[in-house]
């Protein structure tokens, strides 16, 4: 039982996705991610788009080694909640990072990747993944 | 107000079950719950959230109804996640309370062995939001232990703290006789077993295993029906949704669904926390149990973990805290457990739970919820 993606669902996903667009609310000012049609938190219609900053940092993280069928031949898959500089959360892969190198609160930034391989539509799954950002070169290259 | 009883109930031991399918299951228990209350249900609800999956079968009401001998009556399917059975159990005391039927069955079933671990996690991870957290890989357990790690940071938590709970779980479990695991486990074992998505190891979820538990239930004008009047009534039956999506929590460490329907159980029956005997609560994960003693307000916040080594929550405290072995060991078949929950918390009050037993408890408190708290209900059980 392998998931198939979409290829509709894909393209109808990719602005909020690839471009990490989410919501302000115009009555409580509040951000979220994902984009929903009305505030998690005041519970407000009124919503326009806005696009996140794409730094911030590792609020917390796991290394999910029991993983689903598609990431098997990926595992461990290192899965990061993200804190966006405006304090908006995203869920979302950790990349370039040795897992020694996790802690709360390490500074990453926004990378575009393929997340998931094709299957037999051809359809191959790009999305945001988070990576360090690497304020010391030679540091981290030694 | 007229009362809901629960006339009859049924229970399957959660394992693998290879030689029976999903209405199999359901038939056993069924039979349990109509032959002990005597009668026939005009309603049936069946609580099921992975079927559609793996059995790929829908037009499951009517395909299991039908099945077990209930044709041509009111049959719904209900879906909410592990929370399913708080669901039905809500809907069921709706049609009660509306008097449009007068007794109602509520089926409980799960089949999740029939592929490896591997598929049933991937159809389990369909209880997150598809497309914003588990098209990038997250697990149920992988959001479980996003939480975990955060609160035993924020709160200073140690490794072997939380543990107390597998530990206490596995305890109780030993001793019932529908647990799918009925061993005793150290401290030592849950830190060094298999990591599943770290910190969470393997004592820190629970199994997959098969389950079916049922409750027929009565309405007040309707129990004369019966060939012994029921000790136990369905006092207050509250269940609300909330959003699926972690990122949108605002504190990690909480579940702020539990509090709030909690709050709203207890208050509808002119009760408080401290009046309740006997909880079987949601221990999903480790820290769902934690997060919920907390949230039901039993334990600080960041707390629960150092009560229970101090010795509460367990048999002969009050309240008793999941004396079935929770989620964690009596097993957690997804659409089943919130019927498991009613079930053991009214046998508990008739005082004839085959494992550990309280001791003469009046009230009783069920805490059911989908995901990491996408849906919740709580559910008051008292005797008459
Ligand atoms: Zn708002």
């Amino acid at each position: 039982m392998v998931w198939k993606l979409s290829p509709v669902s894909v393209w109808r996903h990719r602005i909020p996705r690839y471009r990490l667009i989410g919501k302000e609310c115009k009555k409580c000012g509040k951000h979220h991610y994902p984009p929903k049609l009305a505030c998690p938190y005041c519970g407000s219609r009124d919503l326009k788009n806005i696009e996140l900053p794409r730094s911030g940092i590792i609020e917390t993280y796991t290394v999910i080694y029991e993983v689903g069928e598609e990431f098997r031949h990926k595992a461990p898959v290192v899965i990061g909640l993200v804190k966006l500089d405006d304090g908006t959360r995203v869920i979302a892969p950790i990349t370039d990072v040795a897992e020694d190198e996790l802690e709360i609160g390490l500074r990453v930034e926004a990378t575009f990747r393929r997340i998931r391989d094709g299957d037999h539509f051809g359809v191959i799954g790009y999305g945001l993944s988070f990576r360090p950002i690497r304020t010391n070169v030679s540091k981290t290259s030694s | 107000m007229s009362k809901i009883y629960i006339g009859g109930v049924g229970l399957n031991r959660v394992g693998r079950h290879f030689k029976k399918d999903i209405v199999d299951l359901a038939y056993e228990v069924s039979l349990e719950a109509i032959n002990e209350a005597g009668i026939e249900p005009d309603a049936v609800i069946i609580s099921n959230s992975l079927g559609n999956v793996l059995q790929k079968q829908n037009n499951l009401a009517q395909y299991i109804s039908s099945s077990i001998g209930l044709r041509g009556k009111t049959a719904y399917h209900v879906e909410a996640g592990d929370g399913s059975g708080g669901a039905a159990i809500h809907i069921a005391y709706t049609l009660l309370k509306a008097k449009i039927a007068s007794s109602v069955l509520v089926v409980g079933v799960e089949k999740m062995t029939d592929y490896p671990s591997h598929v049933t996690h991937t159809a389990l991870s369909q209880l997150l939001n598809y497309e914003y957290e588990a098209y990038y890989g997250a697990t149920l357990s992988g959001i479980a232990a996003l939480i975990m790690r955060y609160y035993m940071k924020k709160y200073e938590v140690s490794r072997d703290a939380v543990s107390e709970w597998p530990v206490l779980m596995h305890y109780n479990a030993s001793k019932n006789p529908y647990a799918q695991i009925r061993k005793t486990i150290t401290k030592e074992n849950v830190k060094e077993s298999q990591i599943i998505a770290d910190p969470l190891t393997l004592f820190d979820i629970s199994p997959i295993g098969d389950g079916a538990a049922a409750v027929l239930l009565v309405g007040e004008d309707y129990e004369h029906q019966l060939e012994e009047k029921p000790e136990v009534f369905l006092d207050t039956v509250v269940h609300h949704a909330y959003e699926l999506e972690l990122t949108l929590r605002e504190d990690l460490a909480a579940l702020p669904t539990v509090r709030e329907t909690v709050d709203l159980a207890l208050k509808k029956a002119n009760l408080r926390i401290q009046d309740i005997d006997v909880i079987e609560l949601h221990d999903s994960f480790t820290i769902t149990g934690l997060l919920i003693l907390e949230e039901a307000g039993l334990a600080e916040r960041g707390r629960a973990a150092y009560l229970l080594s101090d010795g509460r929550f367990r048999h002969g405290d009050k309240p008793e805290v999941n004396l079935s072995g929770g989620l964690k060991a009596r097993g957690n078949p997804i659409g089943a457990t919130g019927v498991y929950q009613v079930a053991e918390v009214a046998m508990q009050l008739r005082g004839a739970f085959p494992g550990l037993q309280s001791n003469s408890p009046e009230i009783g408190l069920v805490i059911n919820m989908s995901g990491i708290g996408s849906s919740v209900s709580s559910i008051v059980i008292r005797k008459r």
